[in-house]
């Protein structure tokens, strides 16, 4: 190692740590359709990073552009600090994928179906082969119907066989394009459970999904799709945070405090006389201030309140109310 | 240490085990010895010969027409290997070919499990790479079983002897083998051009039935365009023009140029076909 190299091999210790998944730009076109169109997602190690979007908003076209399977027209993309696809060989060994739905053998049984994929991996080794598959089928709960041809498998048992495939060799990163899809209660905790466990371990989730509460439930980071375009991505605390929070007051003097909340700059009142309550934006004042301001008035005040919106809410006042897919 | 070395301190490449790809063949052959379908069509072809050695055996001899070699299968068992080949291969062979080189690629983008074979990964040109030794390989196992069926059904129904070649000379029966074993090869080399060709096909669409009809489409428009007389300046460089040049083995004196640049032929068949092939898989969107 020459001088210059140890420098550099010090400076890189202050660097910010190399994200598990950075793109920049990425855009892809199917004829004049923008399926995707300038994504620059960021996901840090170790994140639970759920990536959300309406039907069609373009997920899965990016998920297929992270792992090469598909070109991208434009932007770059690096996994795990690696460009791809130059990278390709070295990199997708660490990075398990279940994209848009498993997909096997039917002819084959579960099993027969992981040594197929064990043995096309290189990087796997033979000896730990059948231990790896039995363990990978224990932790889907797949162990009973290993031996089922995946022709007859249900749904929620692809699934999970998929999830295994994902699961045979130790990843830096996994990719989940919609995992709970068709799993029962017992599955859907399961895989939450499963994703909760692997991020302890130092795996970096991304998984897309429509069932937002599930999402909030595990993701640490979230980055919201809708007709090609990322919307908004952050921390789940950041994203939740744009969501205006609102402050809702029970009284019966509606009118009067209405228009001191007014005075105090805030903004959207709405009365509500017939409920005897109103609500307002909290922007950037403290409820305990509006409380005090409230009964230092000589108004009557039955309750206050400060409701901030979920993730539902949150993805809908993005994404719109609509429920036809965008083009 | 490299530059991406520095960029990425954390990421460490893992290593490739000794005999990966190794491995990886021998999963595709199971994967396509293992398919019923595919036995069911060695099960045929294996009866081919078995047909013909009983059908000549019940048959009162009468001259004339019929497949090359077949007046010379009750003199001789060996023949009935040259009659079946002979037989097998206008039909049987192109259509078992074709069905297995078909599906090699599309199958699995039909199915979407290319995608994950892929992102396993292996890469694109492992992919074809293996995907054409194994038709290669079940092209192999269906000429053998065809030769091998022939030698056993002609050896039982008429005895194996002393072999009369077509030009007269006698030669020995282990002579008559070799030469066998040689017509075998040749067949072989001839359907690679072929099996190259369902490759290609099948890596353009994701309808496994679709490449499978057209990989046998195009020895059919072949054979088709061989029987045109006015097109005879385009018939020595047609793809399954030599086919049945494994005759020229059966001579006293064989005219091994001709076998070579025959065989030449089928293999710059194969050549361009599989160069297409990787053109287009290294290039495919996979959406499957
Ligand atoms: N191969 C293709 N050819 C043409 N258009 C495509 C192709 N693949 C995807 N698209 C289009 O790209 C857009 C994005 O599709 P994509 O599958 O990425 O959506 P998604 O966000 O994964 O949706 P979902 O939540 O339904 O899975 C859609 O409008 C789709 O029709
Ligand atoms: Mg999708």
């Amino acid at each position: 190692m020459t001088a210059t190299e140890t420098s550099a091999a010090v400076r890189q210790g202050d660097a910010p740590p190399v994200p598990a998944l950075r793109t920049h730009g990425l855009t892809r076109r199917f004829g004049h359709h923008l399926a995707v169109d300038d994504v620059s997602l960021l996901v840090p190690r170790g994140a639970v990073y759920g990536f959300l979007g309406p039907n069609g908003s373009g997920k899965t076209t990016t998920i297929r552009m992270l792992l090469g399977l598909l070109s991208a027209d434009d932007g770059e993309v690096e996994l795990l600090g690696q460009p791809m696809p130059r990278a390709l060989a070295r990199v997708l060994p660490r990075v398990g994928a279940l994209i848009e739905g498993p997909a096997f053998h039917p002819y084959l049984t579960g099993a027969a179906n992981l040594r197929r994929l064990d043995a096309s991996d290189a990087t796997a080794d033979p000896a730990t082969s059948s231990a790896r598959i039995a363990d990978a089928l224990a932790r889907v709960g797949l162990t009973a119907a290993r031996g089922k041809k995946f022709r007859h498998y249900s749904l929620g048992m692809k699934q999970r066989l998929g999830l295994a495939a994902a699961l045979l060799q130790p990843r830096d990163l996994l990719v989940l394009d919609e995992p709970t899809n068709g799993l029962d209660p017992q599955g859907t905790r399961e895989v939450r459970n499963l994703i909760r466990e692997l991020a302890s371990d130092g795996t970096t989730v991304l998984v897309s999904s429509h069932l937002l509460a599930e999402i909030e439930q595990v993701a640490t980071h979230v980055g919201i799709m809708s007709a090609g375009k990322l919307l908004r991505q952050g921390t789940l605390a950041e994203v939740l945070s744009d969501g205006a929070a609102v402050v809702r007051i029970a009284t019966p003097d509606v009118e009067k405090t209405a228009a001191l909340l007014q005075q105090l700059g805030l903004q959207g009142v709405q009365p509500d006389p017939a409920r005897q309550e109103l609500r307002a934006r909290l922007g950037d004042a403290a409820p305990e201030e509006v409380a005090r301001a409230v009964v230092t008035a000589g108004l009557r005040l039955r309750g206050l309140a400060v409701e901030r919106p979920d993730l539902e809410d949150l993805f809908v006042a993005l994404t719109g109310e609509g429920f036809d897919v965008l083009q | 240490m490299s530059s991406s070395d520095v960029l990425a301190p954390a990421f460490v490449a893992p290593t490739r085990y000794r005999g990966a790809f190794g491995r990886l063949y021998r999963s595709e052959v199971r994967l396509i010895l293992g398919r019923r379908r595919n036995v069911a069509m060695l099960v045929v072809l294996s009866i081919v010969p078995l047909l013909i050695g009983i059908a000549v055996k019940v048959s009162t001899p009468r001259g004339g027409d019929g497949p090359q070699f077949l007046g010379q299968i009750t003199g001789n068992g060996l023949f009935l290997v040259f009659t079946a080949l002979t037989v097998g291969m206008p039909l049987f062979l192109p259509l078992v070919v074709g069905v297995v080189a078909g599906d090699s690629v599309a199958g699995e983008a039909g199915l979407g499990t290319l995608r994950y074979l892929l992102t396993v990964p292996v890469t694109r040109s492992r992919v074809l790479i293996v995907k054409t030794l194994g038709v290669l390989t079940f092209t192999a196992t269906a000429v053998l079983v065809v030769g091998l069926m022939g030698i056993l059904a002609g050896g039982i129904l008429f005895g194996l002897h002393d072999v009369t070649l077509l030009s007269g000379d006698t030669v020995s029966l282990g002579n008559g083998l070799l030469r066998t074993l040689g017509v075998i090869a040749y067949v072989i080399v001839a359907l690679f051009g072929l099996a190259a060709g369902g490759l290609f096909v099948s890596t353009l669409t994701e309808n496994a039935i679709a490449a499978m009809a057209t990989t046998v489409g195009i020895a059919v428009l072949s054979l088709l365009l061989d029987a045109v007389p006015q097109l005879s300046g385009l018939h020595p460089y047609l793809l399954t023009h030599n086919w049945l040049g494994f005759g020229e083995l059966l001579r006293g004196q064989v005219d091994t140029g001709a076998l070579l640049s025959w065989s030449g032929l089928h293999l710059a068949y194969a050549a361009v076909f599989l160069s297409l092939a990787w053109a287009r898989l290294s290039t495919k969107d996979v959406t499957g």
